[in-house]
């Protein structure tokens, strides 16, 4: 009995996962709250190991993400100069860079908690910020984490993060923007791509 | 704020001043930081000062203290922060901001036991940032050259006389006897280093440029601190024109073709989208 009633409220979420919108609060919410679960009790990941975390990432919270739109943000002006042979690459090396820098920090949890400031979606709306902070054990200032999404057919992606007001994305900008300058879209790529096999490197080591 | 030494600091931070205002030889183009030459210098300067000094003693600083002893010294100079956060608050107009601080501080010292228990935060009496150079950036000023100053790090100009009259009100750094004075601002640089060595490795992840990564995380920081977490939208507002083309302004960017065209996807094969087609 016990067991039929979990398989049908299973079915159920199942089904309205698919049929109908999650509200972007709740998306923001189910996700976190899923990894934080996972990550309190992974002690591999809270000890450092980078590739577990990144496994985490790309299984629970990559689906979520729009990289294109992130990437043509952080790349900005220079997004039309790139082909999109270009584009292509951009947005994959992006996406590692992306999911390494949040992997890492998931690996420094200790405790925190996060709170979900209230959040209303008005009628038609197609971008919205969702507010979350990130509440430290002990004190300290609470950290604002924000969350962007934008509408994109059924449900909703997230194309931006801040970190008390500082976008992970756009905080690229002008440094990618400075290579480009200099070194042309390619030279932009082969950057990224160095970066992140520096990033591989350390993250085998551990 | 963040102080270590308070002797000899307001001249060099106005030398600074002067110094980013005049220059303009060491230019690499980016208008916010016309003396990137300098600061890259200074940062370089900061970075080995951290990490032969700071960092170990903050390592070590962590290592030794258990958790709830670094959160009380947190709290203890969080506290007297306080007190000049309600003043600013006060000179940019807040006045209930100005009035909670001011809450905050009489429920900490007293019954938070001198600032080591911070009950006020957990009463609903929200920690706020202000600063000298928030309250320029509130009345109308503009943030002016980008500067790395040593030891204090990444400052506007506008901030760089903001951190001036920071260091002046501050109370620590302004207490007799200088030996108690000299141990409290040794520990509270110490305690604040140690509260950001989580926050190291991922910027390390994250920066191609460790500067530039820095510096425009400092402007975008302190542009959100001035309006109190709630700038103006910049991504793809007319703040900049242009740094998107037109049609992405009008609220079509390319990547969205696939969902306009397509069929509604289940979320799987949208996030498949997402990757394979860039257009």
């Amino acid at each position: 009995m016990k067991s039929l009633f979990a398989f049908f409220s299973g079915v159920l979420i199942a089904a309205t996962a698919m049929a109908q919108d999650i509200a972007p609060d709740v998306l923001i919410k189910t996700v976190s709250e899923e990894v934080l679960d996972i990550v309190r009790k992974d002690k591999d990941i809270q000890s450092g190991n980078t590739r577990k975390a990144i496994d985490l990432v790309e299984a629970k919270v990559l689906p979520h993400f729009n990289f294109t739109r992130m990437t043509q943000l952080a790349v900005a002006r220079n997004w039309r100069q790139a082909n999109s042979a270009q584009q292509q690459v951009l947005t994959n090396e992006f996406r590692l860079l992306m999911v390494r820098t949040y992997s890492k920090a998931l690996t420094e949890y200790k405790n925190q908690t996060i709170n979900y400031k209230p959040f209303a979606l008005k009628p038609g709306e197609t971008d919205v910020r969702v507010r979350t902070e990130i509440k430290q054990a002990g004190a300290g200032k609470n950290i604002e984490l924000d969350y962007y999404l934008e509408r994109q057919g059924n449900g909703w992606k997230v194309y931006d993060i801040e970190v008390g007001g500082v976008s992970l994305v756009t905080n690229y900008r002008e440094s990618f923007a400075t290579e480009v300058g200099k070194t042309g879209i390619d030279g932009l790529i082969k950057s990224l791509q160095a970066k992140n096999k520096s990033g591989e490197a350390t993250s085998v080591k551990k | 704020m963040k102080t270590t030494q308070p002797v000899g600091i307001k001249s060099v931070a106005v030398a600074l001043v002067a110094a980013s205002l005049l220059s303009g030889c060491a230019s690499s183009g980016n208008p916010k930081d016309p003396i990137e030459g300098f600061n890259r210098a200074m940062f370089a300067f900061n970075e080995g000062l951290d990490s032969a000094i700071i960092k170990p003693v903050a390592t070590g600083y962590e290592a030794v203290l258990p958790s709830p002893v670094r959160t009380g010294v947190t709290n203890f100079f969080s506290n007297i922060e306080d007190v000049f956060i309600g003043v600013n608050n006060l000179l940019q107009g807040k006045v209930p901001e100005a009035v909670s601080d001011l809450g905050r501080v009489v429920i900490n010292t007293t019954i938070g036991l001198l600032g080591v228990i911070d009950f006020a935060s957990d009463a609903g009496l929200e920690k706020h940032d202000e600063d000298f150079g928030q309250t320029f950036g509130r009345w109308g000023v503009g943030n002016g050259a980008y500067v790395v100053i040593p030891v204090f790090g990444p400052r506007t100009a506008r901030d760089t006389v903001g951190l001036v009259l920071d260091v002046a009100a501050d109370p620590v750094a302004n207490h007799e006897p200088a030996r108690v004075r000299d141990l409290a601002l040794v520990l509270r640089l110490v305690n604040d280093r140690a509260n950001l060595l989580p926050a190291d490795k991922v910027v390390e992840e994250a920066a191609l440029d460790k500067y530039s990564y820095i510096r425009d995380a400092y402007l975008q920081r302190r542009r959100n601190l001035i309006h109190d977490g709630n700038p103006p939208r910049e991504r793809e507002a007319s703040a900049d024109p242009t740094d998107l083309p037109p049609t992405a302004q009008a609220g079509t960017p390319e990547p969205r073709a696939e969902v306009v065209s397509g069929q509604p996807v289940p979320a799987v094969l949208a996030a498949r989208t997402d990757t394979t087609e860039a257009k």
